[in-house]
């Protein structure tokens, strides 16, 4: 079983995050960086698969050279080897040009199954799962909360409003997971030791043959046209209860549109 | 906040890092709920040895970690801070498997170090008795070779893990003579004869089992004795030297959890229209805890790193354990009285660091014990 994981390194949601007034991308030197928390629980599921059946799970990122510290972490949790998708000419990658430039190399290094986090902390579009099986020609599995592989197919649990959708989907297939899906094991300290020795391979565009033209600030088919940072809270009003205190919280309440 | 520390590889960085994740989400949500119950964690020191904590200090060739104490030592700092029961039980659990590791035989060393340090088991050290605490070398718990095996019978007190290890790391009286009459043995807890009395009501520390052992007609193999017979008690000395670094460094990680705690609620806290950190008569306590930790945990460091490059480090480790464990006990005390009366209730922390960092004045030999030795170094110098 050839499985890829598709690991994004965002900043941590402990610190301030901001956008570089300059060209309205994320300032991604600005904030420590860590593994998107739901690709975590894909690597966890991704090692999880390996045990039961055996073969090799590849970590896939795109991302700027600090990205290698989020490839570490998930190669120290087990995963066997890494693909860094780096180069400047990718730097402002909107989600449709991400999800072309990750297929580029999926469709060099080949899978199974592909696991991706249902959404990333920063951007937190979504869409990558659709987007990227689409472009691959092979079935998507969102939102999983349990998957089973069954020799040349996978049955999965799909978490929805209404409770779970059970489905069923050919290999090789794109599936994304939410958090209830599993426990992330910790790495263990012989695994971070292990990690250090992990092959990792450096892709520029031009090695997964990628158009230039299609990826970065000017392949972008959205743009970023103004940001604003979010509006201070406001002050609290204080309601001073001098015996009608309930009255006025409901008249509060009701003049929010709350009741 | 954190402790910016200087370590000597990238991958120490990584396991401390590795550490305090492990310490946010495993140790801190429970700690003080278990504490107040009296609860012993097992299933953390399952969590940590699988993280490969439980052997740090040990060669990899046997399944350890390969690290310096210097490294080692820090990992239970930071534990210790979040938990003393787990810091101080990493540090037992280590001091236990240190004969084993440095004076069986090879085969001895193949055949038990593996499991012992490989993170599924937890051990315990069995030195003290109800009438032989600081004068270690009175102990009577005996033992006969008969058969290719001996026969022991006593009973050890005090024994951290006592009932929960599996275990025991046991010196027993192999014949009279008082320092020289004492053998040291490796005793799976499961033995027959091997049982644990109802564990001690503390003040503090509580998470942690302390318990006296009684062991009756207990057979262990010849073949299960570490070292020769009689070189137990320098086995359990220079096993201590080690084992004192080891509550140096929980000392340290408890007055860093306390002065953490402190400054936190100094700077929050207003009286009389000021943040209660901008009385100069505050500021000094906090500055002065803040130099005692600084203090202790350079002098345990400086200690550690003379174990590493092969130096003797006996009196630095008495000096470490005696200097950090006192200054824990103040920079406890005074973090209470930063708190005030919120200090002195449950609700907050500061209340349990200063019962916790009690005992690590009396555990591996008592301050005063501390004071001999290196006064011993001192005047009587090898
Ligand atoms: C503040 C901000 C606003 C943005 N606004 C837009 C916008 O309006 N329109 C637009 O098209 N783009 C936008 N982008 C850029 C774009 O969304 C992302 O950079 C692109 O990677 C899509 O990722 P996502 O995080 O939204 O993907 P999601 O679909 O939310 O992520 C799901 C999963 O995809 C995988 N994945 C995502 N990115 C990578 C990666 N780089 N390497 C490996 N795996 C990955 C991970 O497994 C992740 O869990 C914005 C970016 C930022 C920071
Ligand atoms: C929570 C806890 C956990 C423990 N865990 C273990 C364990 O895992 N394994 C183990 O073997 N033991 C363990 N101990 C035992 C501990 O090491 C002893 O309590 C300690 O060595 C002191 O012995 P004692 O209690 O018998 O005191 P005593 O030796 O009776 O001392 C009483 C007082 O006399 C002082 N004193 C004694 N001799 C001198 C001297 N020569 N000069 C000056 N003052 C002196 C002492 O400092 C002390 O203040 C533990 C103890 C506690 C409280």
């Amino acid at each position: 079983m050839n499985i890829v994981v598709c690991v994004k390194q965002v900043p941590d949601t402990a610190t301030e995050r901001k956008l570089r007034s300059d060209d309205k991308t994320l300032d991604r030197e600005a904030a420590d960086g860590v593994i998107n928390e739901l690709d975590e629980y894909a690597v966890e599921e991704a090692l999880t698969i390996k045990e039961a059946h055996g073969g090799e799970v590849t970590v896939l990122t795109m991302g700027p050279e600090k990205a290698s510290e989020s490839i570490r972490k998930a190669l120290a949790m087990g995963a066997d080897k890494a693909v860094h998708l780096s180069d400047e000419a990718l730097h402002g990658s909107d989600a449709l040009s991400t999800s072309y430039a990750l297929a580029q190399v999926l469709k060099k290094i080949g899978f199974d199954i592909v696991l991706l986090g249902s959404e990333s902390t920063d951007a937190r579009t979504g869409m990558l799962a659709a987007m990227l099986s689409e472009r691959l020609g092979v079935p998507q599995v969102t939102l999983a909360n349990k998957v089973e592989i069954d020799g040349s197919s996978l049955k999965a649990q799909r978490l929805t409003d209404y409770g779970f959708d059970r489905v069923e989907a050919s290999l090789p297939a794109v599936v994304s997971v939410v958090e209830k899906i599993n426990e992330p094991r910790y790495p263990s300290f012989k695994g971070i030791m292990a990690a250090k020795k992990k092959p990792v391979e450096k892709l520029a565009v031009a090695d997964a043959e990628i158009d230039a033209a299609k990826v970065g600030l000017a392949g972008a088919s959205t743009e970023v046209v103004d940001f604003a940072d979010a509006p201070p809270r406001e002050k609290g009003q204080i309601v001073k209860d001098e015996g009608d205190g309930g009255v006025k919280v409901a008249e509060f309440l009701a003049s929010k549109k709350f009741i | 906040m954190g402790v910016d520390r200087e370590l000597p590889t990238s991958e120490a960085y990584d396991l401390l890092e590795l550490t305090r994740d492990l310490v946010a989400a495993e140790l801190a949500p429970r700690a003080a709920a278990d504490e107040e119950a009296g609860r012993f964690p097992r299933e953390v020191f399952r969590t940590l040895g699988r993280a490969g904590l439980l052997g740090l200090p040990y060669p990899e060739e046997f399944g350890g970690g390969g690290q310096p104490y210097e490294v080692y030592l820090q990992v239970v700092e930071e534990l210790a801070a979040g938990w003393l029961a787990v810091g101080l039980g990493v540090s037992v659990h280590t001091l236990a498997c240190f004969p084993v590791a440095a004076y069986s035989s090879d085969e001895q060393r193949r055949r038990l170090l593996p499991d012992l340090i490989g993170g599924e088991l937890l051990g315990a050290y069995c030195l003290s008795e109800p009438h032989s605490g600081s004068d270690a070398a009175a102990l009577s718990t005996k033992a006969y070779l008969d058969a290719g095996a001996y026969t022991i019978n006593g009973t050890k007190a005090w024994i951290t893990h006592g009932g929960h290890a599996d275990f025991y790391t046991l010196f027993a009286r192999t014949a009279p003579d008082k320092g020289r009459g004492v053998s040291c043995f490796h005793v799976p807890a499961d033995t027959r004869g091997v049982r644990a009395a109802p564990p001690e009501k503390k003040m503090g520390l509580r998470s942690s089992p302390t318990a006296q052992l009684h062991f009756d007609d207990v057979r262990v193999p010849e073949g299960d004795r570490i070292g020769v017979e009689g070189q137990g008690l320098p086995i359990a000395l220079s096993a201590l030297d080690g084992g004192r670094l080891g509550i140096a460094a929980c000392a340290v990680g408890v007055a860093q959890a306390a002065l953490d705690t402190a400054v936190a609620y100094a700077r929050e806290r207003r009286q009389f229209g000021q943040r209660v950190a901008d009385f100069q008569g505050m500021r000094f306590m906090l500055a002065d805890m803040a130099t005692g930790v600084a203090a202790a945990r350079a002098l345990y460091l400086t200690a550690a790193r003379r174990r590493d490059a092969g130096r003797p480090y006996g009196a630095q480790a008495a000096m470490a354990k005696l200097f950090a464990t006192d200054t824990a006990m103040r920079v406890a005390t005074d973090a209470v009285q930063v708190l005030g009366g919120y200090g002195y209730v449950s609700d907050f922390p500061a209340e349990r660091f200063m019962r916790e960092a009690k005992v690590l004045q009396i555990v591996e030999g008592t301050n005063q014990i501390q004071r001999m030795v290196i006064g011993r170094h001192l005047t009587d110098p090898r």
